[in-house]
């Protein structure tokens, strides 16, 4: 892929225009996030593609001063798909929400994922439907009182990082709205990961589902139910990064560090690149009260991507073939020759 | 021809039917006698019948695969109403086509399968061989099988039950080909391609063709033999080609000659599927084929391909299409180039998936949400899917828009004697490029003539800008919700569309260019029947004549002048009268008759005589 020869900065990709979420929304953050971390990847103006479906986060591309296509609900990952495929020199982002990657569009996220398709997929997940005003979305709690769920939601919600790991997953983040550092670092990584990349934003939806997420990130109480991971590090959280995680038979467990007879010895170390998908999984799936919500890059491993191996098989083709071009095409098999 | 002291008579053309189970080659047995007769300088046609069940129960109604191959010595455009030699290898192959054959035709079944247990499963009450209901018919009974079987045992070699028995219809094969007088080696030829890395299949194969061709030979139930002379005033490089092979190839061609990379994002259906797996084939060429997870999909990830640079393609049928809709109108606010073939089938929902019908013109015309006007155009010959295929590339590549091409299941899977065209000569397509950097580029800036915007493509510098499905403003192509912008955009996209009639040819008349009593009109795959129909009558005397569309929407400027310059005008289709529906919208000052089939057939050139002749003695 071709690289930037001069840096560039966040104003390179800013558009001159209005920005028009709502004052407060989340995606004003994960905006800023985005338009910083891009120079940090070597990428060129020309070079960035940003596809997204219909919903509040889908409005991403025309905030972008770079190529851009705002599609239909739920079908952005099948055209930046295409586009990735024909074109694998672009550099293509995908931004959604919650309903229009998981509802509207879970098959072709499931099969996105399978393929390993080079794509760098940000799921703005608000729990609800913004743009239609506040109706349940596939990823709101159960029990949850919305528009459409007056006496409760009787479904249970997806995790996105669970269905993304079942699926075959190479590359899952989460991160919060709130923590521009933290986005900037795992859009970094997304970027550079080759495959197809999965970042969870736990986002604020300041008008129809406002503090849905505030019950973990909240300043007060954020260090004792988050943990960050990061690669070949200790699983530690906690105000006084006293707390950490051990497996305990086949389960996760939250501990106390020096109490029951835990050192620091038990705790787990995070290894994103390892192929078995089992501890990345349950570690995606950790929830609150129960576990502390895990931050940060889970899964990052290498595989051949989809495009990557298409094109060794167009080149391969091209090599061995008899056939050379379209005449030798249609004069293949039997010909007759009438005189 | 050896020993020769039977009957020849000469015949202009043949139809053969060939059936028997779905699992016993009918298909295979079918393209070795048309390829034999294509060497010989014949004219032909071929179509396949096949049930949408795979393997059926064998030896029942339900499993019933045919064949037919038309040949004859001059043009051949149709498979052939009814066949003039049926071959059927069970009972149930011979109850299902026996309202197929003409009265007096030449029947030949394998005896071997003429028993109480296999006319039970055929669902045979009498014994169709004593029941007088073969009168008049001349039937051969040979015993294919059992003949095949001891072919091959003589051989000893190692061959199963089942392998012997696969022969049979080599058997069939050496048969027909003494029956029409053709060379037995074409047939050898074609079993040593067909087996070339089988040894003993060449040889049991081999040897049961000539065991076939000797018992015709030899024995006295088959008194005559038929010639068909070689094709006269054709010339050239032939091959045959079916209609979706000659889809796939002529995307490939209009890609090239526009100079850019052919994509296709497709799901499997049934007739359409071909074009998925040709084209799959030729990566070689620059080819990217994308099976995705569903039609949608399929179609969307073409729309990607398309706004990157490439053309993209997305290939189905009539339910597919339906699911499909949405993102069409997505090509269509975006005004991205994209090619969408339909190869119509018998509907609605799942309907008659292995069988033909026109049924989905409303839908390609009309079947979309808004104002969302997009070109149709229609192959009418297995062979020119080639040509349409190209002009729907040349259209939505030069016109920056989606463009339906409508094919059906009758030319998808039918076949004709086709030439080659030479590709060094076929038009180049030049679509509206940028220039990087180009200081006049807007998104929705818009060429005078043809009204289509630009294509700038991602990686080009300073060209960068946002489309999507929300309405755009004029030129500048901003997310725009004003009330008068949107009229001029829906009225710039409508009025883009019908440009697109300066840019495709008029429309011809068959028959008398300078009008007449009666003009006989349709569109896509029924050209080789009307065309055949029409011009038997006009030998006869009749005074009538075709017009046969291909380009659907918008129509040929000349449309109303053709239709001017007759009295009466019939609209035939394989639908309820769509065509003629839309006609009436465009064309309302004159006053249409129609006829229609909804059999999941093509039209029999017989019954459109009766019904133009009975037209054209109405008052």
């Amino acid at each position: 892929m071709t690289q930037s020869q001069t840096k560039l900065t966040r104003a390179d990709f800013q558009i001159d225009g209005q920005v028009k979420w709502c004052a407060g929304c989340g995606g004003y953050p994960i905006l800023a996030a985005v338009q910083k971390a891009l120079p940090e990847t070597g990428v060129t103006k020309e070079n960035v593609v940003f596809i997204s479906g219909i919903g509040c986060s889908s409005r991403f591309p025309y905030y972008m001063k770079t190529y851009g296509f705002h599609t239909l609900h739920g079908r952005a990952l099948p055209i930046a798909s295409g586009l990735k495929i024909s074109r694998p020199d672009l550099h293509v982002w995908v931004a959604t929400g919650d309903g229009d990657s998981m509802a509207i569009g879970g098959n072709h996220f499931i099969h996105t994922i399978r393929r390993n398709i080079n794509l760098n997929i940000m799921i703005f997940n608000n729990k609800i439907y913004g743009l239609t005003k506040g109706q349940y979305s596939p990823t709101t709690p159960l029990g949850s009182i919305t528009k459409t769920s007056p006496h409760g939601t009787i479904e249970n919600p997806f995790l996105p990082g669970e269905l993304t790991i079942a699926a075959q997953g190479t590359f899952f983040a989460r991160v919060v709205d709130k923590e521009p550092k933290g986005m900037e670092s795992v859009f970094i990584d997304a970027a550079k990961h080759d495959g197809t990349s999965v970042i969870e934003i736990l986002q604020n939806c300041v008008i129809f589902n406002n503090d849905i997420h505030e019950q973990i990130v909240a300043k007060d109480v954020r260090d004792d139910r988050m943990i960050l991971l990061e690669h070949d590090k200790k699983m530690i959280f906690g105000k006084e990064n006293d707390k950490g995680l051990i497996l305990d038979g086949q389960e996760i467990k939250a501990v106390k560090i020096g109490e029951n007879g835990i050192t620091m010895d038990d705790i787990l170390v995070h290894d994103k690149k390892t192929q078995n998908p089992n501890i990345h999984y349950m570690l995606a799936r950790m929830t609150y009260p129960e576990l502390p919500v895990a931050i940060g890059v889970i899964r990052s491993v290498d595989q051949p991507t989809y495009e990557a191996m298409l094109d060794e098989q167009v080149e391969h083709a091209k090599k061995n073939s008899k056939i050379k071009d379209l005449k030798g095409l249609l004069h293949s098999g039997n010909i007759f020759e009438i005189k | 021809m050896g020993n020769n002291q039977k009957n020849v008579i000469e015949l202009e053309e043949v139809v053969v039917k060939f059936a028997g189970d779905s699992g016993d080659g009918m298909q295979l047995t079918g393209n070795q006698f048309s390829d034999a007769s294509a060497s010989f300088g014949n004219d032909l046609s071929t179509f396949p019948d096949y049930p949408s069940e795979i393997r059926a129960p064998q030896g029942t109604v339900a499993g019933v695969s045919g064949f037919q191959v038309h040949i004859g010595n001059k043009a051949v455009q149709t498979p052939g109403d009814l066949a003039d030699v049926l071959i059927a290898l069970n009972p149930a192959a011979l109850k299902t086509n026996m309202k197929w054959v003409k009265p007096g035709a030449t029947i030949i079944i394998d005896i071997d399968n003429f028993d109480n247990k296999h006319y039970k499963k055929a669902g045979y009450i009498e014994d169709p061989l004593h029941d007088n209901s073969l009168k008049g018919y001349t039937l051969i009974k040979a015993p294919i099988t059992s003949l095949s079987r001891a072919t091959v045992n003589s051989l000893e070699l190692d061959i199963d039950h089942k392998t012997a028995d696969k022969t049979r219809n080599q058997f069939v094969m050496g048969l027909l080909f003494w029956l029409f007088n053709r060379d037995v080696k074409k047939g050898e030829e074609f079993i040593v391609k067909k087996f070339a890395k089988k040894p003993d299949l060449v040889t049991i194969n081999k040897a049961v063709l000539f065991a076939g061709y000797n018992y015709a030979e030899t024995v006295e139930a088959i008194a005559t033999q038929f010639n068909i002379n070689p094709a006269k005033n054709r010339k050239g490089t032939f091959r045959q080609v079916t209609g979706n092979a000659a889809t796939a190839w002529g995307l490939i061609a209009g890609t090239q000659k526009a100079g850019v990379k052919l994509f296709l994002g497709s799901y499997p259906i049934t007739p359409a599927t071909e074009i998925l797996q040709e084209l799959s084939l030729h990566k070689y060429l620059d080819v990217k084929t994308f099976q995705a997870e569903d039609e949608i999909a399929g179609i969307c990830s073409a729309i990607g391909a398309s706004f990157a640079g490439s053309l993209g393609v997305t290939t189905t049928s009539g339910p597919g299409l339906a699911l499909k809709t949405e993102a069409a109108g997505l090509a269509v606010i975006t005004e991205l180039p994209l090619v969408i073939v339909d190869v119509q089938r018998g509907g609605p929902s799942t309907g008659l998936p292995t069988k033909t019908e026109q049924s989905d013109l409303m839908q390609a015309i009309y079947g979309r949400h808004g104002e969302s006007p997009l070109p149709v155009i229609a192959a009418s010959t297995p062979g020119n899917c080639f040509k349409f295929a190209f002009e729907a590339v040349r259209i939505a590549l030069e016109h920056m828009t989606p463009v339906i091409l409508l094919t059906d299941g009758y030319l998808a899977n039918g076949t004709e004697l086709w030439e080659i065209p030479n590709v060094d000569k076929l038009p180049e397509i030049i679509p509206p490029l940028v220039k990087d950097n180009d200081p006049d580029f807007q998104p929705y800036r818009r060429d005078p003539e043809k009204l289509n915007r630009f294509w700038a493509i991602p990686g080009q510098e300073g060209l960068q800008h946002r489309i999507g499905g929300l309405e755009k403003s004029d030129i500048y192509g901003a997310v725009s919700h004003d009330p008068f912008n949107h009229e001029v955009m829906s009225k710039y996209r409508a009025g883009k569309v019908q440009k697109i009639e300066n840019y495709i040819p008029e429309q011809k008349i068959i028959g008398n260019p300078k009008g007449g009593e009666l003009l006989i009109i349709g569109w896509g795959g029924t050209f080789g029947a009307l065309n055949v129909a029409v011009t038997e009558l006009r030998e006869e005397g009749y005074d009538i004549s075709l017009a046969h569309f291909n380009y659907i929407f918008p129509l040929p400027k000349n449309t109303k002048e053709v239709f001017s310059k007759f009295k009466k005008h019939l609209v035939c289709e394989l639908n309820l009268g769509q065509f003629v529906d839309y006609l009436r919208s465009q064309h309302p000052e004159f006053s249409y008759q129609q006829y229609n089939k909804i059999q999941g057939l093509p039209f029999f050139i017989k019954e459109l005589k009766n019904k133009f002749k009975k037209t054209l003695e109405e008052k």
